[in-house]
């Protein structure tokens, strides 16, 4: 059996764990784009704070693929998918059979149309450990630097390098932080919390044209700048799928086992579109948690030995200069509210489950047992509701249950 | 493999457990030096209401949502055993976000801790369970 997975990521090394969990034997191949050998990607706007190094980065080590078996072919790029003929063209030209493919291409960045871009001479994008590199060899003490993007990755650039530089100015389209995962207070708390840092925000704002080192802004405004970091977002990497003929719709449509619209292929991760929990639709959820277990899930089902991935949802944890976020689910239905001078939490309630929540500051701690009420769609009925609203504990839960989760054998 | 068990009828809220795992990884040979007059931040917890108590600690799942979730590949799983290289981890709180049971909290130095059952300290054999006075906690097979 001749395994290859296309992307040298997370959803890579679920779809490895699994396979060989159920395959000793068959050969697994990974092809990845990039030179460098697999890195944690979340990392790299810490790697700017210093808060890590390249060596701590490695996501796996080496042994990790000796003990596995896998060879990793770094720096190379499958020009072509010829699904028919189960046939991959490298770059080089050479030709590659599989029995079974897993496309994890992850995501691209997004770059929406603004006038002049082209023209920014020090311009970045801020998602691979090379475009974190090139800011980094950019980066100068006078620098004035300009965010586009409010967003996860925005926000993250933002705090990597602000002590590095002379000033930061983020600017968004929406008129709040964070709003993808935020409410409105959670992002206004959050905004006040990074301004009190020093960076600067223009919300409610897209940028007109650049001219020279200045961005003119849609209210007139003008935001002089050295570097210009563009971080609105990202999207699916599709391309070779799309080509290649495979149903796609924003990312790769796959199904609860991760498998394509090509009985022979897979795919997982930032580049797919797979079914959510709560909406029951299919969503690209470009989340670190759920490209692994969607990789996870691909490889079980190429071992033949198929499992389903059914209770995908959203779920983010992200933290600014000490204050930590946890968001999860979906903000509908019912909501209540808990505010301390430190923190903030907001439960969302629908037909008596829970169905998402925001937690920031000091009520983060053990978020994970709301996130697991969330998964697992609890009813709510079932256990004290007050008591684990105020506070997530097992205690709230019915004795049988708890004796369950704390004594049954794993 | 062995797991901590918890015996919720058999707990007296004393919480030794928490002294006893505070101590056996300060990395210091004197209990009293490790823990008098200073902030413990032990990896098993009680939880306590009314009558009711118990200690929750890492479950050891072999289906480890933290690892899973974690996003600097800083947790990693050895013969079932769930451990944590504090070097790799910066702290984001993916791993609070996942575990189900509230079983990971940050630590002194604001990267994350968790129980692994004093396999990876200079004890070997979990001291929360040596020092419970009521075997409300247990280390056995099941």
């Amino acid at each position: 059996m001749q395994y290859v997975i296309i992307g040298n990521s997370i959803t890579s090394i679920g779809c490895i764990d699994s396979i060989r969990k159920h395959d000793p034997e068959g050969s697994i191949t990974v092809i990845g784009e990039e030179k460098h050998p697999i890195y944690a990607r979340p990392l790299i706007s810490y790697l700017l704070q210093g808060k890590t190094d390249e060596q701590k980065m490695t996501y796996r080590d080496e042994a990790f693929y000796q003990k596995h078996g896998v060879q990793v072919l770094t720096g190379r790029k499958v020009e072509k998918i010829e699904a028919q003929e189960q046939l991959l063209r490298l770059d080089d030209g050479v030709a590659m059979q599989y029995d079974k493919l897993l496309i994890a291409t992850g995501s691209i960045p997004f770059i929406p149309p603004m006038k002049n871009l082209e023209e920014v001479e020090r311009r970045h994008t801020f998602l691979s450990l090379s475009d974190a590199k090139d800011l980094e060899a950019d980066l100068q003490p006078t620098s004035r630097v300009l965010i586009i993007g409010a967003g996860l990755i925005g926000l993250k650039c933002a705090e990597g390098i602000l002590k590095r530089v002379q000033s930061v100015t983020v600017v968004d389209l929406a008129d709040r932080i964070l709003s993808s995962i935020l409410d409105e207070e959670g992002s206004l708390r959050v905004q006040t919390h990074l301004e009190q840092t020093g960076i600067r925000f223009h919300l409610s704002e897209s940028v007109r044209e650049f001219c020279g080192q200045e961005a003119l802004l849609t209210s007139g405004k003008v935001v002089g700048f050295d570097i210009l970091v563009v971080a609105v977002g990202v999207k699916p990497n599709i391309q070779l799928a799309k080509e290649a003929g495979l149903a796609v719709n924003k990312g790769i449509l796959i199904d609860q086992a991760c498998r394509t619209s090509d009985a022979h292929i897979w795919a997982g991760g930032d580049c797919s579109e797979g079914w959510e929990l709560l909406s029951g639709e299919r969503r690209n959820l470009a989340l670190l948690p759920n490209a692994y277990m969607q990789g996870e899930t691909a490889g079980y089902s190429m071992a033949g030995n198929e499992q389903r991935f059914d209770n995908a949802i959203a779920m983010n944890a992200i933290g600014f200069f000490g204050l930590h976020i946890i968001t999860a689910g979906v903000y509908q239905g019912e909501d209540l509210c808990f505010t301390t001078e430190s923190g903030y939490k907001r439960l969302f309630i629908k037909d008596h489950h829970l169905v998402g929540c925001i937690l920031i500051g000091d009520q983060v701690l053990r978020g994970g047992i709301y996130t697991d009420l969330i998964r697992s769609r609890t009813d709510l009925r079932t256990l004290d509701f007050a008591m684990i609203s105020e506070q997530p504990a097992l205690m709230a839960f019915a004795q049988k249950v708890r004796s369950e989760q704390l004594g049954r054998a794993q | 493999m062995k797991r901590i068990y918890v015996n919720e009828q058999w707990c007296l809220a004393c919480h030794l457990c928490e002294y006893y795992c505070a101590y056996a990884n300060s990395g210091l040979l004197d209990m009293v030096q490790a823990l008098k007059d200073k902030p413990l931040h032990p990896r098993i917890q009680v939880e306590q209401k009314g009558t009711v108590s118990f200690a929750v600690n890492c479950r050891h799942c072999s289906e480890p949502l933290c690892l899973k979730s974690c996003i600097a590949g800083a947790i990693s799983q050895k013969d079932g055993l769930i451990v944590i290289d504090q070097d790799k981890c910066v702290g984001c709180y993916s791993c609070i976000m996942a575990c189900p049971y509230g079983a990971l909290m940050p630590s002194e130095s604001g990267v994350m801790q968790k129980c692994e059952l004093c396999a990876t300290n200079s004890h070997g054999l979990p001291v929360c369970v040596q020092g419970c006075p009521n075997q409300a906690i247990v280390y056995e097979e099941r």
